[in-house]
């Protein structure tokens, strides 16, 4: 990577590719009525021009096994035929010998569309003649009544204090630097078709295009070399992708596209846009008794694959009281169709605005009762001695820190001086938020099951093998993007064979080298792909100890592999090196008695339910009265995720975390003209920050080890960004604590700042409600 | 038709002859015709910076410079930072800092921050930050980038001191 010899998509050579190039809707919602390609195909270079009628209409349909009240099914076809249901959706591929002469002539195909008025916002719903779905005429694809208290209304009327509050955040893109590119080629002598993609999910990539296209498995190969950041983006199965596929398969002849950035921030995948309208009640103590939500989220067009458009839905209802006891909870979360581009699973999922709303009212509930908000948190928080702790919305949480890290982030705080920095009167107004939560991770399929995907995810495998001179090759069936899985994994393994981590090598990523695996995404690499991981080196290096039992004439049970040897526990000067092992066992096994099977491999698989990781965040801004600009100058996290295997990658990917988390609660947000039009098609627009925007992040760590894992590790790749929306709300609204502040949506702009000093503070709600 | 152009273009130390259509991009001309795919392409639109080259040692968006533009020019690439097996001390910095994580935007900080070194700068983390706010990176939070590039400019620093004493000695 430090050198340039980095193996991204677009960097493999292949000097017979095609490259494509997508035509795409010019207009969000509108029935195609004829597609001339004639101009396209006569341009010098170019090959073909496809449509879906060309490709056999190929389409995915991703669901949830049940009722059709609670969700309907829709297809997503690869290319749009009929109808096309947001602008950037593709139409139409054109294949030539270079990418400038397939842009070229992408230019030049002509798309008769009639346009039908589009759905930009759920307030518009029902108020087209033409419903985005004929399944789906009121536009909900997922309704569900997750919880429901017949005794919650009482609690409601009995209550000191009821909160009625509706929060919001806009529609983001994951945006990672590499966008998503993919090289196929059919490869006759293998039979197989070979897709380079990136993507954090090559398994589900290779079942996805295996069902589009209508092959066996084992004729397709799919390959993510280097993945240039995902997030979320890339777990999912793109429409591009099966499209190139199924072109190098009609053409037998290798075919690659790369998105560009404007493709990916306006036609790729999104997230992250929802709506909570929220009633909680309290006592005078501050204790929250009951918390009713209605849920909103805008899924965008279509249900992506595997993971369908239920997943942000599902995930706010399940898990929105957090790390607090709500006496009685109540939710019903929706999906709604819309002419955007579909919503992916991005970095988080539901956690960032779950967190957002709960921290909010404690906030509220706090000012209006006249409790420390600090305070009000650790009253109504999991306390230590109630682990494992059951809590109305059915999930029972094992033991994390969430007091401990409360305490400690405010301590942190306080020692680093920002109640003075706060006060400080040099014309600028500070503020500080304090919040905590916690957040599911490494779902396994006891967990996912409940979600009734048809193909359910969570379990993953390990192989580990040591070779005749001693190194040793691991494979996982989650897939890196800059997570790195090659270190920590070694690590694991290495640990266990009494090795240097230097001597074992991770392969990942390559559905021909790695059986299956569920990828990387959902905080569960190091636990679930490391945990296989870690069953399959233990495994091993209980075969390593049999063969120096054998050779030392001791009992297995009384060797331990140490530095690189194995050696009889309390015998000094009886050892052998473990590559002396290795090389006896492949070239020299006549000289054992025992030789199982002749090799050194073994096989581990992980399958937990999931485990809660914890942390408090706390952010303290600085606002700038006369343009309403705000800056995050300092920021502190105190994070639990269990035993860490490495603390720089695990600070690493908290640092990341915030970043964008940052960025959702002040810069980032993709927004559309009201005839469906996107505005947000550049980083001019669509605002990732740098490194002026992100300040230095202190982390602080505590250890609760979780039983779920041989290592005792917790999942923690998404928490950064869970936290730090809410955190960095809180300190704005702190700031403009004297000006009776109420800011609920996120991204807060400049001009929403201005309102609030200039006391016309309504106008946040409703600028997000237009545009959203 | 095609608008075609023979252009010279010293990359790296050495010298290339390319036949370029005018329209060709100098990232696609060092990606594709030279095989040099450290450089990467983030936005094509002059934002990201993960295409950064230094063009006569200036750093340059190569998304936005036409191959044709460097005839004549020298262009350095993320390739000739390291010394066969040795990385640059900015390198080892970057990885003793953790200052990557995907890698695809490292090649551009990489030549950003190698061409403000080379001005010989104060190098405060205040000033760094500012440096750096060129490029994007959406995965580390760019702590480890800064600390890699503060830490450097101050060794660079102090080497520059030792030499110039030794001189004057």
């Amino acid at each position: 990577m430090l050198r340039g010899a980095g193996r991204f998509v677009g960097d493999i050579a292949h000097p017979r590719a095609y490259y494509v190039a997508f035509v795409r809707s010019p207009v969000a919602y509108g029935r195609i009525t004829a597609i001339d390609t004639t101009r396209a195909r006569v341009l010098p270079g170019v090959v073909a021009v496809l449509t879906s009628a060309d490709l056999q209409d190929p389409e995915l349909v991703a669901v949830l096994e049940r009722p059709n009240e609670e969700f309907v099914r829709t297809a997503m076809p690869m290319l749009a035929h009929d109808r096309v249901r947001y602008a950037g959706e593709p139409i139409a591929a054109v294949v030539a010998e270079s990418r400038y002469v397939a842009e070229d002539a992408a230019e030049q195909v002509w798309c008769d569309i009639e346009e039908f008025a589009a759905i930009m916002s759920l307030d518009e719903l029902g108020s087209s003649a033409a419903p985005i779905h004929p399944e789906a005429p009121d536009g909900v694809l997922v309704d569900l009544t997750m919880f429901e208290d017949e005794h919650i209304a009482e609690t409601f009327a009995a209550a000191s204090l009821v909160l009625e509050e509706t929060f919001r955040s806009a529609r983001v893109s994951a945006s990672p630097l590499e966008a998503r590119a993919c090289l196929a080629e059919w490869r006759a002598r293998d039979e197989q078709l070979v897709l380079h993609a990136s993507t954090q999910i090559p398994h589900q990539m290779r079942t996805g295009v295996a069902q589009a296209l209508d092959l066996a498995e084992r004729q397709v190969r799919v390959i993510a070399p280097d993945v240039g950041g995902g997030f979320g983006l890339k777990c999912v199965v793109g429409r591009e992708e099966v499209v190139v596929a199924a072109i190098a398969l009609r053409l037998r002849h290798a075919a690659r596209w790369c998105e560009d950035r404007r493709e990916n921030l306006t036609a790729s995948f999104h997230g992250h846009e929802q709506e909570y309208r929220v009633r909680a009640a309290f006592d005078d103590d501050g204790l929250i008794l009951s918390l009713d939500a209605d849920i909103r989220c805008d899924i965008g067009a279509y249900s992506v694959y595997p993971f369908s458009c239920g997943v942000e839905p599902l995930m706010a209802a399940s898990e929105l009281p957090g790390i607090y006891k709500v006496g009685r909870y109540a939710a019903r979360a929706r999906g709604f169709a819309t002419n955007k581009p579909p919503s992916a699973p991005y970095r988080g999922v539901s956690r960032p605005q779950i967190v957002l709303v709960m921290e909010r009212l404690m906030d509220k509930a706090a000012r209006r009762l006249g409790i420390d908000r600090i305070e009000i948190r650790r009253r109504n928080t999991i306390q230590p001695h109630e682990f494992p702790y059951t809590g109305s919305n059915g999930i029972t949480y094992e033991p994390g820190s969430y007091v401990e890290a409360l305490d400690l982030c405010a301590d942190a705080l306080k020692k680093a001086g920002w109640w003075d920095r706060r006060e400080c009167t040099d014309g600028r107004l500070r503020g500080i938020g304090i919040i905590n939560f916690s957040e599911r991770t490494a779902y396994g399929t006891s967990t996912l099951s409940m979600r009734k995907m048809p193909m359910t995810p969570g379990f993953d495998v390990s192989y580990v093998c040591m070779d005749p001179t001693g190194d040793v090759v691991v494979t996982t069936g989650t897939c890196s993007q800059g997570q790195g899985h090659e270190t920590t994994f070694a690590q694991l393994v290495a640990d266990r064979l009494g090795i240097r981590p230097e001597r074992v090598k991770l392969r990942q990523g390559d559905t021909n080298l790695v059986s299956f695996g569920w990828g990387t995404w959902g905080s569960r690499s190091l636990v679930i792909g490391g945990g296989a991981a870690t069953v399959a080196a233990r495994r091993l290096a209980d075969q390593i100890k049999s063969v120096a039992g054998e050779l030392l004439e001791a009992n297995a049970s009384d060797i331990d592999l140490v530095d690189g040897n194995a050696q009889v526990r309390g015998v000094s000067g009886s050892q052998i090196s473990i590559d002396e092992i290795a090389a006896t066992v492949h070239f020299r096994s006549h000289t054992l008695k025992n030789s199982g099977e002749h090799l050194l491999e073994a096989r581990g698989m992980a399958d937990p339910s999931g485990m809660f990781s914890n942390a408090s965040h706390a952010a303290l801004v600085e606002v700038d009265p006369g343009t309403g600009d705000v800056r995050v100058v300092d920021y502190i996290v105190v994070e639990d995720c269990g035993v860490v295997v490495n603390p720089t990658i695990v600070e690493g990917q908290v640092r990341g975390g915030v970043a964008q988390g940052i960025a959702a609660a002040l810069y980032e947000e993709l927004a559309f003209s009201p005839d469906g039009q996107p505005l947000s098609g550049t980083f001019m627009d669509y605002l990732l920050p740098t490194a002026s925007e992100v300040p230095s992040i202190t982390i602080h760590h505590l250890e609760t080890p979780c039983d779920q894992t041989e290592t005792g590790s917790k999942g923690m790749g998404e928490g950064g960004l869970i936290g730090a929306p809410a955190a960095v709300v809180a300190a704005v609204n702190d700031a403009l604590r004297g000006y009776g502040a109420d800011i609920d949506c996120i991204p807060i702009h400049p001009a929403d700042v201005l309102a609030v000093l200039q006391g016309t503070s309504a106008a946040q709600g409703s600028r997000l409600q237009e545009t959203s | 038709m095609k608008d075609q152009h023979l252009v010279t273009i010293e990359v790296n130390g050495r010298e290339h002859e390319l036949l370029l259509d005018a329209r060709r991009t100098l990232a696609d001309t060092l990606r594709e015709d030279l095989g040099l795919t450290g450089t990467h392409l983030g936005c094509e639109h002059g934002i990201c910076g993960a295409c950064t080259v230094l063009l006569d040692d200036q750093p340059v968006r190569s998304c936005l410079v036409f191959g044709v533009q460097a005839d004549g020019h020298q262009v350095r690439t993320v390739e000739s930072l390291a010394d066969g097996d040795q990385l640059s001390d900015l390198q080892q910095a970057f990885s003793d800092h953790h200052g990557l994580q995907c890698g695809f935007c490292t090649p551009g900080f990489l030549m950003l921050a190698e061409a403000y070194l080379e001005t010989e700068p104060e190098g405060g983390p205040q000033e760094v930050r500012e440096v750096l706010s060129a490029n994007l990176c959406r995965c580390t939070g760019y702590q480890g980038i800064v600390e890699a590039v503060t830490v450097v400019a101050a060794d660079r620093r102090e080497k520059a001191a030792v030499t110039q004493r030794a001189g004057d000695a």
